[in-house]
């Protein structure tokens, strides 16, 4: 997983609440058995006129040319800015994946929802909350000027911009090294593997019908 | 560490899983059951293979198709290539580490969440996951169960735990008794339509009161189905002699000494009294009105006798925003009336109500009536196999097709549209599924989440009428 320290980037404002999980990415997309490749789809109802499929080349495809990531001033950014609730919906990890496959590195809202915010730490993809006010604040600077880049600095837990904003941010100690670290989850709970077998063993005495 | 402080429901839950305390805010807790199906497990197969590593523990999982599947002739195959790709998947995953599957012509397949429940898979007092949200359904069972995405799939198949952080309780109180008419769906799109899409979010809700208690096991399902819409990962109702004895005698649970002595651990699965809540939330059961949803989200909801909101009314500019880009995506005009708006097709399905009683329900509507003229599709989708085979005992499926409707294999179905039905742009749906957001049921479809009753009433009248005045 790659380690997330210090990310500097251009800022994509999507000025809308309760960003659900089939608006990210839809149904279509998650027949694929691979975890890779979905940048293309990404809001795909949004971004395209015409209706996409895993078969369908992207680049065939009519662009909404009224949606935010299809103005060439929001080419190539990597910090995504929405409103409360984001990622509600399925649990799809597909989301994640197409966000990063997209080349975001975070996005900021003021909420999430639970499971998407999970699953993007498993993906070395950071999730950052601010207040409502802060992010009213960077969406005015966004609007303001061509540009609009700011810096998250996860050691420091600080975001700031080119205008002199800095705000602090909480995250989980667990979580933050986790994203600093780049750490595979799977590898430090297998560290507990005896804790697991004592555990395991005695549930099958006190619940034996469970191990059928 | 014993005390005697009060817990809840969910605090016992945790506790009685709780295989190290890191310490840091987070635990590693046992999962006694995982429940797998095609759409998010690919990957996580893929990844233990990458990394060499096994899975932990066969015998608790349980796997099934039920995203892709076709609801039609399945003598046939799967006619998407894509589709079929996935579902193969799956298939050989589960053959080389040895993982039960209920395959596609297996008479148990169905709905992920519907079988584990069926088949006895899903038992008061586990930790129930899958890599689907809607695992908050086997919460009904006083189960502490949620849905998971696949790099956690990955992480329970190849450890048996989870690394989690132990979320917030909150109660939602359903007090006295609903009206005639009422059911559980409408019950949850009420609490939903007053604590908002994300009230529950950072919570493990319980619901509780009259009302619930009152509920079928089946109507339980569908509150906790829901929770995820109301923003909680899982829901949670107490066991109580509705649980216990719906859980015996099915494959998978627990006979003779073991059985005594899980009903002696089950009959403790309950809040304590004086359990703290941090967050509590009443609603009066007599209020409730059969619910349909107008918008874009399930938080969009109103009684059917209300009227479309008029973004004019709502002060907050976010909100105003977001209402009238719902109205213009439903296609539907701000103070319109509920029962004014004209549907093109109905779904009954999805594991939020395709079990026998939501069959029966919508049946007893259709009874020797007919869908009307402008209803270009009715489709009836049992959530199993099983649930198939008894509705069509009872004489149900016939019921359902002299009045029109369509009467299929079990799956998901157009709940999300990923096999063949699907909504195609600007039609409208009432459905009986859990979603309503922008494209769910096949992009720019139009989706008002009812009860089944209401749903069958709907397809009959070919708009939305309230249950209580149909004859
Ligand atoms: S029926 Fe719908 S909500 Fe339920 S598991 Fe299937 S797709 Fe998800």
């Amino acid at each position: 997983m790659q380690p997330f320290t210090i990310v500097t980037g251009k800022v994509a404002p999507l000025d809308r609440a309760n960003v659900d999980t089939d608006a990210i990415i839809p149904k279509q997309y998650l027949k694929s058995i691979k975890k890779t490749g979905f940048g293309p789809f990404l809001f795909d109802d949004w971004r395209y006129l015409d209706k996409g499929d895993l078969d369908i080349d992207p680049a065939t495809r009519r662009k909404n040319p009224g949606f935010v990531l299809n103005d060439a001033k929001y080419t190539g950014s990597t910090v995504l800015l929405a409103r409360e609730n984001f990622g509600c919906g399925s649990s799809r990890e597909h989301a994640v994946w197409a966000l990063t496959d997209y080349g975001f590195r975070a996005v900021i809202a003021p909420s999430f929802a639970d499971i998407f915010f999970n699953n993007s730490f498993k993906n070395g993809f950071f999730p950052l909350a601010l207040k409502i006010a802060e992010i009213d604040a960077l969406f005015a600077e966004s609007a303001s000027g061509s540009d609009f880049a700011l810096t998250i600095d996860l050691p420091a837990q600080t975001v700031s911009t080119p205008g002199g904003l800095t705000f602090g941010f909480e995250i989980d100690p667990f979580r933050k090294d986790c994203l600093i670290r780049g750490l595979d989850e799977i590898g430090l709970t297998l560290q507990h593997a005896d804790a697991i077998r004592t555990y395991e063993a005695q549930r099958r005495i006190d619940a034996p019908w469970l191990f059928a | 560490m014993t005390t005697n402080k009060p817990k809840t429901l969910y605090d016992k839950l945790w506790d009685a899983h709780v295989v190290k305390d890191q310490g840091d805010g987070s635990a590693i807790i046992y999962i006694d059951r995982q429940l797998l199906h095609e759409v998010t497990s690919p990957q996580a197969f893929d990844g233990l293979r990458l990394n060499k590593r096994m899975p932990w523990r066969l015998d608790a999982n349980l796997a099934v198709a039920d995203h892709n599947v076709p609801t039609t002739d399945r003598s046939q195959g799967i006619a998407d290539p894509i589709s079929r790709i996935q579902v193969e998947a799956l298939d050989s995953n589960c053959d080389e580490y040895g993982i039960t599957e209920f395959r596609m012509n297996d008479a148990r397949q169905g709905i992920v969440h519907v079988i584990g429940p069926e088949q006895g898979a899903t038992l008061p007092g586990m930790t129930v996951v899958c890599g689907d949200s809607h695992t908050s359904t086997h919460g009904a069972f006083g189960a502490l169960a949620f849905g998971i995405g696949t790099s956690e799939v990955e992480h329970a198949l190849a450890t048996q735990t989870l690394v989690l952080k132990k979320s917030k309780n909150m109660r939602v109180t359903v007090r006295g008794a609903v009206m005639a008419g009422i059911t559980a769906k409408d019950i949850v799109l009420a609490i939903i339509g007053k604590i908002g899409t994300a009230g529950g979010n950072g919570h493990t809700i319980e619901f509780a009161g009259a009302a619930i208690a009152d509920l079928s096991i089946e109507g339980r399902m569908t509150v906790c189905n829901m929770a995820i819409e109301a923003g909680a990962r899982a829901g949670l109702i107490a066991v109580d002699a509705t649980t216990i004895a719906y859980v015996q005698n099915r494959p998978f649970s627990p006979r003779g000494e073991s059985l005594a002595k899980a009903i002696a651990w089950w009959n403790t699965l309950h809040s304590d009294e004086d359990a703290q809540f941090d967050r509590e939330v009443e609603i009066d059961a007599a209020t409730i009105q059969p619910q349909v949803t107008w918008g874009t989200s399930p938080e969009m909801v109103l009684p059917v006798g209300g009227r479309v909101p008029n973004p004019a009314n709502e002060v907050d500019a976010i909100k105003r925003g977001s209402i009238e880009r719902a109205l213009a995506y439903m296609g539907i005009h701000a103070d319109q009336p509920i029962t004014d708006i004209v549907i093109d097709k109905v779904f009954i399905g999805s594991c939020t109500n395709s079990r026998i009683e939501d069959l029966r329900a919508a049946a007893g509507v259709l009874k020797g009536k007919r869908i009307a003229g402008n209803v270009k599709l009715a489709l009836a989708v049992p959530g199993s196999g099983l649930v198939k085979r008894q509705a069509e005992s009872e004489g149900l499926d016939q019921v359902f097709i002299a009045a029109g409707f369509e009467w299929r294999e079990p799956g998901c179905s157009m709940c999300l549209g990923m096999n063949a039905d699907q909504l195609s742009p600007g039609e409208r749906c009432a459905s009986t599924s859990n979603r309503n957001f922008e494209g769910r049921q096949g992009a720019g479809g139009r989706t008002h989440l009812v009860s089944p009753a209401m749903a069958a009433a709907a397809a009959v009248a070919g708009r939305f009428v309230d249950i209580r005045t149909v004859q």
